[in-house]
């Protein structure tokens, strides 16, 4: 046994460091780090930045456009990534979409698509939520009709992340009625400007946009655009679950969220000492970082596990349990850190559209905004008691 | 033994029941705080005129003679629809500084201002390095001839925008965290060398940063001893503590309304989500939290006042630790049981999570006081 990367590998994970370092936008690392709402173009420019590295599409085989990295190597090239202090991409492309178009796509869809997410020159949004079908998805409305060489859609999806920062929607739809309600499940790709999409934003309790609502009005998707047969939609959903339940990068975002506490901690006083050494916090702070070790080493299990090829299986759950306790709890201790300073808050300036200072030390300001946000960790992609309910079942065989 | 409200208090929960009713909708609150001011000067002179300003100030000084469970009455009501007005600033803080340190000329010149709605008070005891310490003061205080000279910068002063008048903890003797020494001193708002810069709180409240830059007050500015500012302080901040436990209690409860009508009405897998055992024992566990704080919140009404300081305190810190408890697991679960919707600054729930987490970042977290208590006990 050995839990160490190789000198290569963590060499390879210093080029990719480097790489951000030199490359990132200062104005981008600004917003990132004070968690100011980013645009449009920040996310485009950033993820064009990584293209031309290749590294956007990171998780990419080499024969498919990626740089074919090893699994350790993709897990330590978004790591840098993040702890550079890079924003997360919108990666629906890039994860979603491209793996997708990889396995079901006809050659055309996959000309047409695949070479504008390698370079980011297409941003893809991920449609399948809906105002009655959350966790229960399968109960999904959005209805697709067949008209000559075009399907008619009428509906709404809701929670799409970042559909105001996307040019194309990967959507679920209902093209039949079946007995069993997965079974009449198909699979569009939605481009976002068609006539008859209207994308409202949903402002989530920190006072920012990251999430929308679409109402499709008989909107018009050429059958060119469905991916897979007709009926086949829970089928691909199913197997793109596998893909979005490797959380492992969130190991990575944990451990800046650690450093950054740590440093509230050590510059915090309490009666003068720092509130580091204060006790009570001192303990609070240490468990989250044993926490944090435990889903750290879940996640290196599951990659050499992936490595080897062997099922990664319910360990999934698992982790992705874990890892969004461990986000949630982070977040939370940086905003009792800032005691009355977790107070002060004005939209504008969260959202980049006021130049005022801000209130209290510049660090403490973001820190009750991400708490809020950090609430939705064990709500989006499964809730926890979905996850739990997946391990009863599956893994306790209850 | 006796749990029950008087008559007189029963009509006083209805009339603020039904205030709350009639002027706090969702949809009333998000107008109200979203607008400039941050609150309504229509409901600030029916405050006035119901009694609700001047209730729990003595009667010698102008005010109706209430006691702490009037006080625990209003807030739980004003909890229940988040209401925004300057009330725990102006009545319950710097309120609380007068009922305890003020002298008899001064409550008599300014309880019934406040009684009648014409004037509104500030309490600044917080400053940047200070956390929930309430005897670390850098602020200073020097005598000149008869008068002080303020200087220093006062921290996330609730209702600070609206203030007409602040009441303000200044070093007068001993190093910065020594509790001997402080001193409360009564400043005008428009007085040369006060600034302030307002803004509104994450629970759509208002606060504001306090400069002041020598500041010239009278001598007879000062609210109880000089450099005895800590005691009264310390009684004020207990009361503030127990006006929004209470406040915090009747938050939960309409939390806790809104999370059981929704996992009841809400259905995924062709059943309303409320029959899953999983969520009934989570709302269970909700329910059970908010029992527990009020009855702890009752306690500190009934105890608050207690001539034992040492008693109070511990009632307060124990009152503070249990609604700490208590309102962070309701406002978190009531989040996850609601899902996205939850999560929505659109949808009431997640205003409620807001104010019951800033009320446990007010007045000492729960950390602070289990320590407090421990060191009491």
């Amino acid at each position: 046994m050995d839990m160490n990367f190789t000198a290569d590998e963590l060499a390879f994970q210093k080029k990719v460091a480097d790489f951000v370092e030199a490359n990132l936008p200062p104005d981008i690392r600004t917003k990132v780090d004070r968690g100011i709402e980013l645009t449009r173009d920040d996310f485009a420019r950033w993820m064009r930045i990584l293209s031309t590295q290749n590294l956007a599409a990171v998780n990419w085989d080499k024969k498919d456009g990626g740089p074919g990295l090893s699994i350790a190597q993709k897990f330590l090239a978004e790591e840098a990534i993040f702890l550079g202090g890079a924003p997360r991409m919108v990666h629906f492309g890039t994860r979603m979409v491209g793996p997708v178009l990889l396995a079901f796509g006809t050659p055309e869809q996959k000309a047409r698509y695949l070479p504008k997410i390698i370079a980011s020159e297409e941003i893809w949004c991920q449609g399948y939520s809906e105002p009655q079908a959350g966790s229960d998805l399968a109960q999904l409305q959005c209805s697709a009709k067949l008209d000559g060489d075009h399907y008619v859609v009428n509906g709404v999806k809701i929670w799409t992340s970042y559909a105001h920062c996307a040019d194309r929607m990967f959507t679920l739809v209902r093209t039949s009625k079946e007995p069993k309600k997965q079974d009449g499940i198909t699979c569009l790709l939605i481009d976002l400007k068609a006539p008859g999409v209207e994308i409202r934003p949903i402002i989530t309790l920190d006072g920012k946009h990251h999430f929308n609502q679409e109402f499709l009005t008989d909107v018009r998707v050429p059958v060119a655009d469905r991916v897979g047969e007709e009926g086949e939609g829970w089928k691909i959903a199913k197997f793109l679950l596998g893909h979005e339940r490797s959380n492992a990068s969130y190991v990575s975002i944990n451990k800046r969220n650690l450093k950054k506490l740590k440093d509230i901690a050590a510059d915090q006083r309490v009666d003068g000492a720092r509130l580091a050494d204060e006790p009570a916090f001192r303990a609070k702070l240490s468990e989250l970082e044993i926490d944090l070790q435990a889903a750290a080493t879940m996640a290196m299990r599951q990659l050499a596990s992936a490595a080897a090829d062997k099922p990664v299986g319910q360990e999934a759950s698992i982790l992705k349990i874990r890892v969004m306790d461990a986000l949630k709890r982070g977040h939370e201790l940086m905003m009792e850190a800032g005691a009355y300073y977790a107070q002060p808050f004005e939209q504008a300036q969260i959202r980049g559209e006021s130049n005022a200072s801000q209130i209290g030390p510049d660090y403490l300001y973001r820190m009750t905004p991400d708490y809020f946000e950090s609430r939705a960790m064990s709500i989006a992609g499964g809730s926890h008691e979905i996850q739990k309910d997946i391990l009863a079942k599956r893994a306790l065989g209850l | 033994m006796n749990f029950e409200l008087s008559e007189d208090q029963v009509m006083l929960q209805e009339s603020v029941n039904r205030f709350v009713q009639n002027n706090y909708s969702f949809e009333q609150r998000r107008k109200i705080v979203g607008a400039d001011q941050g609150y309504s000067d229509a409901h600030w002179a029916q405050f006035a005129e119901l009694g609700w300003l001047g209730m729990a100030f003595p009667e010698a000084a102008g005010g109706y003679g209430g006691t702490p469970v009037e006080t625990m009455i209003v807030m739980e009501e004003f909890g229940k629809g988040l209401v925004a007005e300057p009330f725990v600033s102006t009545v319950v803080l710097a309120g609380g500084a007068l009922v305890h340190g003020g002298s008899d000329a001064q409550q008599q010149a300014l309880v019934p201002q406040i009684a009648e709605g014409k004037l509104k008070m500030a309490l600044a005891f917080a400053e940047r390095q200070s956390r929930y310490n309430l005897a670390d003061v850098a602020t200073t205080a020097k005598k000149s001839g008869g008068d002080y000279v303020l200087s220093g910068a006062k921290s996330v002063v609730f209702g600070a925008p609206s203030a007409d008048t602040f009441i303000v903890s200044a070093r007068t003797a001993g190093g910065q965290r020594d509790t001997a020494g402080v001193t409360l001193f009564l400043v005008d708002a428009n007085a040369p060398g006060v600034a302030v810069r307002g803004y509104p709180t994450v629970d759509g409240m208002r606060a504001g940063e306090v400069t002041l830059t020598d500041v010239k007050v009278a001598g007879d500015a000062v609210v109880g001893a000089v450099d005895g500012g800590f005691d009264v302080l310390d009684a004020t901040i207990d009361g503030a503590i127990a006006a929004t436990a209470a406040e915090a209690v009747g938050a939960m409860s309409t939390l806790n309304d809104m999370t059981l009508e929704y996992i009841k009405t809400r259905e995924q897998f062709g059943q309303p989500i409320g029959k899953f055992q999983v969520l009934q024992h989570r709302m269970v566990d909700m329910f059970i939290a908010h029992e527990e704080a009020k009855s702890m919140a009752m306690m500190a009404a009934m105890r608050i006042d207690d001539a034992d300081a040492s008693e109070r305190r511990k009632a307060a810190s124990a009152t503070k630790v249990q609604i700490a408890k208590s309102a962070r697991f309701v406002g978190q679960q009531a989040i996850q049981l609601h899902g996205g919707i939850g999560m929505t600054d659109e949808y009431a729930a997640g205003h409620y999570f807001k104010r019951l987490t800033m009320i446990d970042r007010s007045f000492g977290d729960g950390d602070f006081h289990l320590a407090r208590f421990g060191a009491l006990s």
